[in-house]
């Protein structure tokens, strides 16, 4: 078993048993340090999640008995430890040893009393067990200050004693929404960075795991269409990592990619998602982002992409989800679709007070606005996209175009 | 909250750039400015001349002590500052990151401290 696989298992059999996330995640650490020390000398336990556990178990227990732990946690896991014993010999099933929790450890990452901000970090870092530097690296946050509000989070889950449960039933539905927006969080960190930082081995960006969080996501939760949509619109994303960037690290924007080149096993695997997603009958955010990718991957099929039916689908996903990104979108389909002047106009009626520094408004505004012969306005706008722009490669670009409309 | 970015850079990196290159980081550098500007966050700033051109002070038991160039030799040099008033550190970090100098050399984000006048 992988050790993702591993870990967010074994973190969550144990926040649910002590509530202390905190104390769990040391824990966890220590049984990782000690298998490091004995593994290579005694070769791998034949179930190491057991053996893993058992460690982090014993620790727990030390620390209460140097008085470090509250001591009605550690009764628990004292009473589980004598119940279970998770010898090596122990020829059980994973699945009986200890079931996986990690649906609710989804939904106790993104509890309505954690602050949004943190939701997306506290999910990668407990079910991921990816440390606090480099989450800070990934949401451009000094490494102690995401160390502090990863600790407040905690705090708060222990200190309001908000417990590793499955939502009710009535607040099902809002629930998952959080959980699935927390990994296109980090889904979108991923796909900022994934061109920039590709030159580091150790951090390819978040895109990966947060591929992994929606299918994991998919089989805790089989009957959400919503979860299917989210992985979909990923792996339709994700089909076009490796040419987004020309020879020369140039940025390639979706209209010029090379569509021959997307992955097309993603492509198929999105397209099975989002139509078996579509049985379900309920239509949300995911599925109508997904539906709009699944339109631009037909020019991978040689196909024209049909403007009219994706300015259709940023219709509807504006009113599921008015976010600026979404109207955005839509002032780009309809331009494409019928004109400029009325993709400027579904721009002009976006409040700018919410776009001031919103770097894609600006880069299609300026679009738009040389296609008209606005060539001042067009200048401008293109002078607030690059300043907005934190990749040279797209700096670059805007600054091309911006000499090329004034020509 | 106003934030002071610091511009370090490698000089002889600086100084190997064609005249276009320089011309395009000007460019990126006006846009940059123009869009902090234009949210209300541009307080000041300015670039310097490489650290040959400068000295060191010191004033001790009333001797006065004068050396040419920088302070201390580092493999980057301060080659300028920009005065930022945004809402919180956070913003501060985003614009830092979006400076044309954070892709070419480092950047240093600092609180600037409350003075009462």
């Amino acid at each position: 078993m992988a050790a993702r696989e591993s870990y967010g298992r074994l973190l969550a059999y144990l926040v649910a048993r002590t509530g202390d996330v905190d104390a769990a995640e040391d824990a966890l650490a220590e049984a990782f340090l000690r298998a490091l020390e004995s593994w290579p000398r005694t070769g791998v336990p034949d179930r190491p999640e057991a053996w893993l556990l058992t460690a982090a178990r014993r620790r727990h227990i030390d620390e209460y008995r140097q008085g470090r732990t509250a001591a009605r946690l550690v009764d628990t896991l004292i009473a589980d430890a004598e119940r279970e014993s998770f010898g090596p010999g122990k020829e059980l099933s994973l699945e009986t040893q200890f079931p996986d929790e990690r649906l609710k450890l989804l939904f106790l990452c993104t509890h309505p009393a954690i602050d949004a901000a943190v939701r997306t970090p506290l999910m990668l870092q407990t079910v991921l067990g990816i440390d606090a530097a480099t989450i800070a690296n990934a949401f451009l946050t000094s490494p102690s200050t995401m160390g502090q509000r990863l600790s407040r989070a905690k705090t708060k889950i222990r200190a309001t004693a908000i417990r590793l449960e499955a939502p009710a039933e009535a607040e099902l539905s809002p629930r998952i929404d959080s959980v699935l927006d927390a990994i296109y969080a980090a889904y979108g960190l991923g796909w900022d960075r994934a061109v920039v930082d590709g030159a580091d081995p150790r951090w390819r960006g978040l895109s990966d795991e947060a591929i992994w969080l929606g299918r994991l996501t998919i089989s805790l939760l089989p009957d959400e269409p919503e979860a299917k949509g989210l992985l979909a619109l990923m792996l339709y994303c994700e089909a076009r990592t490796n040419v987004r960037r020309g020879v020369d690290g140039e940025y390639v924007p979706l209209s010029e990619q090379d569509a021959s080149r997307w992955s097309r096993s993603m492509i198929e695997e999105a397209e099975a998602l989002l139509s078996t997603a579509a049985r379900a009958r309920r239509i949300g955010r995911y599925q109508l982002e997904a539906a709009i990718q699944s339109a631009h991957s037909r020019r991978a099929y040689g196909e024209e992409v049909d403007w009219m039916a994706v300015a259709g689908l940023y219709a509807g996903l504006v009113i599921v989800d008015p976010t600026i990104g979404a109207r955005v979108g839509q002032a780009a389909a309809v331009a494409e679709a019928m004109s400029a002047t009325e993709g400027l106009r579904l721009l002009d009626a976006v409040d700018e007070a919410t776009v001031s520094a919103y770097q894609p408004y600006w880069a299609l505004r300026a679009h738009l606005l040389s296609e008209v012969a606005r060539s001042d306005e067009a200048r401008l706008a293109y002078q607030r996209a690059i300043g907005l722009s934190e990749d040279p490669a797209v700096q670059s670009f805007l600054q091309s175009k911006n000499d090329h409309h004034r020509r | 909250m106003k934030y002071a970015i610091l511009i370090y850079r490698d000089e002889a990196k600086f100084a190997a750039l064609t005249p276009a290159e320089v011309q395009e980081m000007r460019g990126a550098y006006v846009s940059y400015v123009q869009a902090l500007r234009e949210v209300g966050a541009y307080l000041g700033g300015e670039p310097l001349e490489a650290t040959s051109t400068g000295a060191t002070v010191q004033v001790r038991d009333g001797r006065r002590t004068v050396q040419d160039g920088p302070y201390a030799e580092l493999k980057e040099q301060l080659a300028g500052f920009i005065l930022i008033d945004v809402a919180d550190f956070d913003q501060a970090l985003e614009w830092t990151a979006r400076c044309p100098g954070a892709a070419f050399g480092t950047l240093e984000v600092r609180p600037v401290m409350p003075m009462d006048h």
